[in-house]
Formats: C-alpha cells, structure tokens, sequence
C-alpha cells in the first residue's frame, strides 16, 4: 500500500517537518544546485509541495508547538521562494553562499556611463510626471525592464560561466539601482492615477 | 496501519466526529454564519428562516441589548443608542473617523480606538462587534446542537493590524475560538474557486457596506495563491447613502439635523440607493420630527453623478494591484464579484470597462464570504475534506519602522506572502546609550506621520558602548491572520535582551478579561463551563495525537526510558480529565506537550528526509 507523507501526518496529526534547520540553504530546500540558472517551473512547484507539507492551515488544531513550528517553517520556505523567484535577491544570495558581499549600502563608486545614464532615466521621470505623461512613463518603464533582461542575462554568465564574483557583485550593485528606479516608476504610475 | 473502527450509529468514538466550526462575515451592513453539512457549505438561517443578521446593535438603559432586525427597526427612533456600520470604527481613533460627517452618534476619543456613548455606558467598538457575534454563535450552536470548535472571522484584505487584532479581541469578547482571520476576497475566491474548478488569474473585487477590497489571485491545482491586495478600508455602500443623504439636505434646503432625523434621512438613503438598481428614478418621501415633509425625486442619471468619484476610489486600487501583481488587464480571466454594494448598476459598468469582460455575478454577493470562511473553517477544525487545497495569503501594507528623522523604514513589503518574518539591524545612536525606543508604524508612506502608529516599546539594558557599536536587531513575524509580533535584541558579545510587543490598538488581555467579569454571575459560570469543555476537547485531540504518533513511530524513535516519561505525562492528563477545575487540565496539557517536544522533532526529521528527497513512507516500509 502506498502511503504519502501527508496522507501519513493526517491521519495521526502530528507536524511532518522538523525544527527549523538554517544549516540548509534555499537551494538544498527547493532542491535546486546552487546556480543562477534555475528551473521557475521546478521552483514554484516545489514551494507549492512544501507549502502544502507545512502551511499553519494545516496544523491550525494542533498543539501550539506544533503549531509555532508550522509558522516557522512556513516563513522560512516563503523566504526562500521570494530569495529565489527574484533574479536580483537570488544572485545576491548566491554571493554570499560564496562569502562575497555585495556592499549595496556602502559601495557606490558606480562606472561613470551607467550613473550618468541612471541620471538620465531619473530625469525623464521627473518630466513625465510633470508632463502627466503616461505614454512616457510607458516608455521609460519598458527600457528599465529591457535593462533589467540584459543585467540579468549578464549576471547569470558572471556567476556560472566565468565565476568573475566581483563582477558579479557589481551587477548586483546595478540591479538594485534600477530595483529603485522600477519602484519609483510604480509610484509615479499611483500618482498620475490619483 | 490503524484498523478501521467500526462504531454504532449514534456512539461514534469521540475524537474522530465531525468537530463544529463555522466560518463567520462580520460585515458593516450586515453578518452571516456559514458551516459546512455533509460536504457542503451552507448559511445557517434564525429562527425566522432570514440568513441576514442587520450589524446592528440597541443599548437599553436596563442593560438590554438588541441585535439585527430589532434594532434596525429601532434606528431612527433611538439613533445614539443604536450602532450602525460598527465596523468603520474597529480599530480607528477618533481623528479616522473625524472626516465621516453627520454620525448621530457620542463619540469618545480614548487612547487607540474610539469609543460611543450610549444609555448603557461607554462602549468599544470591539464590544459592540462581539455582541452581534454572540448572537451568531447562538445561532450556530442551535442549529449544529453543539458546542463550537472555533470560528473563522473574514477580515476585509485591506484592514491593518490594528483593525485585525480588534475584530479577533471581539471574537475572544463573544466567546470564539478564532481558528484564523481570513480575508474576505479570498474566502470568496475558495467559495467560486472550488465550485466552478476555476485555474487561472482571478480578480475579486469586493464592494461591501463599509469597505473596499481588491484582491487578484492566481488559481492552479487547489492552490489559491492571492498576488496582491488592494483597497480602502473606509469605502463602501455606507459611502453611497451619504452622498444621497447629502442631495436630499441640498434639495430640500435642510441644515442642523438632529440624530433622529440624521438617521431617518440615511436610512431612505439606502432605500433610495436599493430602488434605483431596477428603476431608473425613485421618490424620496419623510416627515421630519419637526413636521416638515420632505419630498424629492432622485433619477439614477443623477444618483450616477454624485457617486462618480466614489467609484473611481476603487478603480485606483484595482489598477494599482494589477501592477503589483505584475499583471495587465488582459491576463485575469474572471472578475469574481462580492459584497452588496456589487448589486448597483454603474459598478458593474465600471468593473466591465476597466476589465474589458462582463464580471461575475451568478453567485450571491452577500453570501459567498462566509460560505467561503466555513470551507476554511472546517478544514482547520481538523475535518478535512478528501480534495486538498491550500491557501496563501499576503499583507496588504506595508510593516515598517521609525527610524532618524520620522521617516519609516519598510521592514516587510505591503503584499509579502505570510507568514513572514524580516530581520533588520540598528544600532546606537550616542555613546553610552543603554535604552532604544522602537517605534513599530504600518503604511506605504515615507513619513512615520502619515502612516498608522501600531506599537512603541523601549529596548532597555544596552551594554554602554560606543555610537554605533550596538547592534540591535528587530524581527517583524506576521502570522498567518495577518498579524504582527515584534521582537528585539540585542546582539553583542553574548548580551541580550529581547522583548516581544503585539501592537496594543485593540484590547489587551487584561481588559478582555475585564470586560468578560464584567458581566454577571451566570456568564461567568457559562464561561468556565466553556473553558473547561474546550480544554477537555483539546486534551482529548492531543492524547489521541500522542497514541497515535507513539504508535506508528514510538520504537523506532524512542528508548523506553523516554516513552516511559511520555506516557507518564499522558497518564497524567487522562487522570485529570475527567476534573471540573480546566487549569489543571491545561496544566497537564502543557506538560505533556513539553514531553513530547524531542518526539515531535525527531518524528518530523524523519518525514522531512523523507519529503524532501521526494519518497514516500511506504518506500521505506
């Protein structure tokens, strides 16, 4: 007779998983190998799986231990899927898998073309919410994307072909600048709304 | 492998029957409780065969309270004794409510929430709520002929945390065990999805008496995955009523109105609003106190106009958790409908247009939620159903703290799918400083000014060090009701000191238990009886929990010694079960919880191996 885990924990109603164990990282936890190349299919699937092992709806009836278990475990797996799920958050956490940090706070020598081209994004911003101009933000919104693509794509080659980890680092340093950017779009795109 | 027990008809063992719950809509206008019989969620009716409990509640001098239909008759006669909409001030200091004009009701400004005078005394808004609950856990407990495990409470999605923690202060008030708060979208969206086998991107928007939600979820494979929410917690049908009560005081010439005609004029307000979903005119007909009759005609041309930027106020929202959620119009296949408010004609335009397809509208507005909650509720009571789904909700705003300069810093983004837990340093400002003072604030705002206030508390006993050389480390845990515990300490050099604060905009414990003393003798006494039946029911699932457990696994984990001491702890409680004093019994409860930590532990260890590298148990049978 096959019995599955969860049909198994059912029945006697005790919580499947153990106490939390940070020893394995995210990779080990969604069963992917550490690189920057993943599988989103294979990720979300597997968040679902374990979600459903140990989400609190399912020991809402249970002791309280197992119950602060279930919570735990919980976030810890909704912590790995979002450090995963995002490009940025993943190359991030890779690097410091590796013991590199990528100094976002404390770094900000930035090359010269890419500030003065940050500079020139935030400005057409500016202008277009002045301007109440919607296609504009359109327009400044799909380039920050296409950057995005192109960091991305760049830092998947940084930290599995050529292993270049300052490199890599300086990416990431990039990524989080236009991080800001696609934030502050997102604000304006609420103020011209309201 | 467990054999089958076969029982008798009538004398099934204990711990396997059906365990009570239900899923309760505490709603602004109205309330309804839904439980699920036989495999089906269905709202339970009162006695006069109405599902509909009118959220309103009628203080007597006598100390007699009324609720639903009685004391909605009773509205415009007793206006400041009579609760309307008590909802829109569950969790909201007076300063919230300042802007709603024209309430004919006493207000008192109390510290976190406001408060409403009345012939019976001061009353909270989570009093009043858990005076209409009561009468719906009555209702239930009538008709299921039981006592309740527990109750699932739909929370709109939009509500913070101070809004959550009074409405589950007003569900301990009614004496509730409150399984989860769930979010009303998304109940919805279990009661639609589950029905109609629906996959997809879904949208719900869910226009009620007092509030406004937006909630866009994806659907796959029993999993309800909710992207974004969106809303205004101090937006609904209520909204509409005012601008036509509005009209009504411009048409007629009116000014100063007293309570009794304030309220008598709301109330053909909402008559007039409900006439013109199938009439494209309706006359407005009242005799005011003084004698003066006032007479109008209101054209749904016009009704539409003054309400134009009311419905804007949702579109906004909508549009805003779309891009959350990363989403364009064209990607959501179904916009699921709920709440009353849906009913009026020039929403249903409005969602259509923005959407670009025709919104659903085959499932009772004012039902779903709680039809959804009792879903949910009866799976968290433990009587799961065979088809397993799951759900993963998200907070609706962000969760930040106060840092230099009153400006709040996010600790966990509006949206974060919970539970959810972030972690983010501080240190010390001057040399010598042994005390932090956290300021705990929820809201998309940069300032802490402009955003809600949850929780202050002081770090105290900080290792004098240099500026800067103190590293204090704050953790936000939200649970998975959507609610938040914060938690302090500081890192250095082995010294710590942690404290642990829920955000205090409801009811502490103590006033809980208060307010419980408060009432008479024989409440009391139904109290304890309570107390006791639920401790004994608890006891009773975790000894059977324990056997279990200790069955399949107890040799292969344990030595004899350990199993020794856990069936000592079991012997223990059992002893006691049977007691009248629930204490003691909560005492043993604990105590064999404590024995069988280690157990649970290695028992999960063992799964988790197994979980994780994808086998089953019968592999390694």
């Amino acid at each position: 007779m096959r019995v599955d885990v969860e049909r198994a924990s059912r029945s006697d109603g005790f919580f499947p998983m153990k106490s939390l164990d940070f020893q394995q990282d995210f990779f080990q936890l969604f069963e992917l190998s550490p690189c920057f190349a993943i599988d989103n299919a294979a990720l979300d699937q597997r968040y679902r799986d374990l979600q459903s092992q140990v989400h609190p709806d399912k020991f809402s009836h249970l002791s309280e231990s197992e119950q602060r278990l279930s919570m735990q475990w919980s976030t810890r797996i909704n912590e790995g899927y979002q450090t995963l799920r995002s490009p940025l958050a993943r190359g991030r956490y890779l690097l410091s898998l590796q013991g590199v940090d990528t100094q976002e706070e404390t770094n900000t020598a930035m090359p010269l073309d890419f500030l003065m081209q940050q500079m020139e994004r935030r400005e057409a911003l500016q202008d277009a919410l002045e301007a109440k101009d919607i296609d504009a933000l359109d327009r400044l919104s799909d380039t920050t994307r296409q950057d995005t693509r192109d960091l991305v794509r760049q830092l998947g080659v940084q930290l599995d072909d050529t292993q270049d980890h300052l490199a890599a680092a300086g990416t990431v340093r990039k990524l989080r600048f236009l991080e800001k950017l696609a934030e502050e779009i997102s604000s304006a795109y609420d103020e011209l709304d309201s | 492998m467990a054999l089958l027990q076969i029982s008798e008809p009538g004398l099934s063992a204990a711990p396997h029957q059906h365990r009570l719950a239900v899923g309760i809509d505490l709603g602004t206008t109205n309330s309804l409780v839904a439980t699920v019989r036989n495999g089906i969620s269905v709202v339970l009716n009162d006695e006069q065969g109405s599902a509909l409990l009118p959220s309103v509640v009628r203080y007597s001098e006598d100390g007699n309270v009324q609720v639903g239909i009685t004391a909605q008759a009773l509205q415009s006669a007793d206006p400041q004794n009579t609760i309307v909409s008590v909802k829109r001030f569950m969790g909201r200091g007076l300063k919230d409510v300042g802007e709603v004009i024209d309430l004919p009701y006493r207000f008192v400004d109390s510290p976190g929430m406001v408060q409403l005078r009345t012939v019976a005394g001061v009353k909270s808004p989570v009093e009043v709520s858990a005076e209409i609950l009561k009468v719906l856990r009555d209702r239930a407990e009538r008709s299921l002929g039981g006592e309740l495990v527990g109750a699932v409470i739909t929370v709109p999605a939009y509500f913070d945390d101070a809004q959550r923690q009074a409405t589950k202060d007003a569900a301990k008030l009614a004496g509730l065990n409150v399984l989860r708060l769930l979010n009303e979208p998304t109940a919805a969206a279990i009661a639609y999805g589950l029905d109609n086998a629906s996959e997809g991107v879904y949208a719900v928007y869910d226009l009620g008496g007092g509030t406004f939600d937006i909630s866009i979820l994806r659907l796959s494979k029993g999993v309800f995955e909710v992207l974004a929410t969106n809303g205004d917690s101090a937006l609904g049908g209520d909204d509409f009523d005012q601008r036509i009560y509005c009209w009504i005081l411009e048409k007629a010439g009116l000014s100063q109105l007293d309570a009794k005609d304030t309220r008598l004029l709301l109330t053909h307000s909402r008559a007039a609003k409900e006439q013109l979903t199938d009439h494209i005119q309706t006359q407005i007909t009242a005799v005011l106190s003084n004698g003066e009759l006032v007479d109008v005609t209101l054209t749904r041309d016009d009704f539409y106009a003054m309400t134009q930027n009311l419905l804007t106020r949702t579109l906004q929202p909508t549009r805003r958790a779309l891009r959350d959620a990363k989403l364009s119009v064209e990607e959501v296949k179904g916009v699921v409908m709920v709440g009353g408010s849906t009913r009026m004609p020039q929403v249903q335009r409005a969602v259509a247009e923005l959407f670009n397809q025709t919104p659903l509208t085959n499932l009772d507005p004012d039902k779903v939620v709680a039809l959804g909650a009792a879903i949910q509720a009866n799976v968290l009571a433990g009587n799961r159903s065979a088809d397993d789904w799951l759900l993963l909700d998200v907070i609706p705003l962000s969760l930040g703290i106060e840092t230099m300069g009153g400006l709040s810093e996010k600790i966990i983004p509006r949206n974060s799918t919970i539970p959810s837990a972030r972690a983010q340093e501080f240190t010390t400002f001057k040399d010598g400083q042994t005390a932090m003072s956290i300021h705990v604030v929820q809201g998309e705002r940069e300032l802490v000014t402009d955003c809600r206030s949850l929780a202050k508390f002081e770090l105290r006993g900080i290792p004098a060090m240099v500026a800067g050389s103190a590293r204090i480390r704050v953790t936000y845990q939200v649970d998975a009701d959507g609610l938040l515990s914060v938690t302090a300490r500081e890192m250095n050099s082995g010294v710590e000191s942690a404290v642990t604060v829920k955000p205090s905009y409801g009811l502490s414990e103590g006033e809980i238990t208060r307010m419980l003393q408060d009432g008479n003798q024989h409440a009391r006494d139904d109290m304890q009886a309570r107390a006791l039946r639920e401790q004994q029911t608890e006891a009773a699932q975790l000894l059977e929990a324990v056997d279990n457990a200790l069955r399949l696994d107890g040799d292969a984990i344990l030595d004899a010694q350990a199993k020794a001491r856990i069936q000592g702890s079991m012997e223990a409680l059992r002893s006691v079960l049977s007691g009248s004093d629930h204490l003691v019994i909560k005492r043993a409860v604990e105590a064999l919880n404590q024995t069988t930590v280690i157990f649970a532990q290695a028992r999960m260890d063992r799964s988790v191996s197994t979980a994780l590298k994808g086998h089953n148990l019968s592999e390694l049978e």
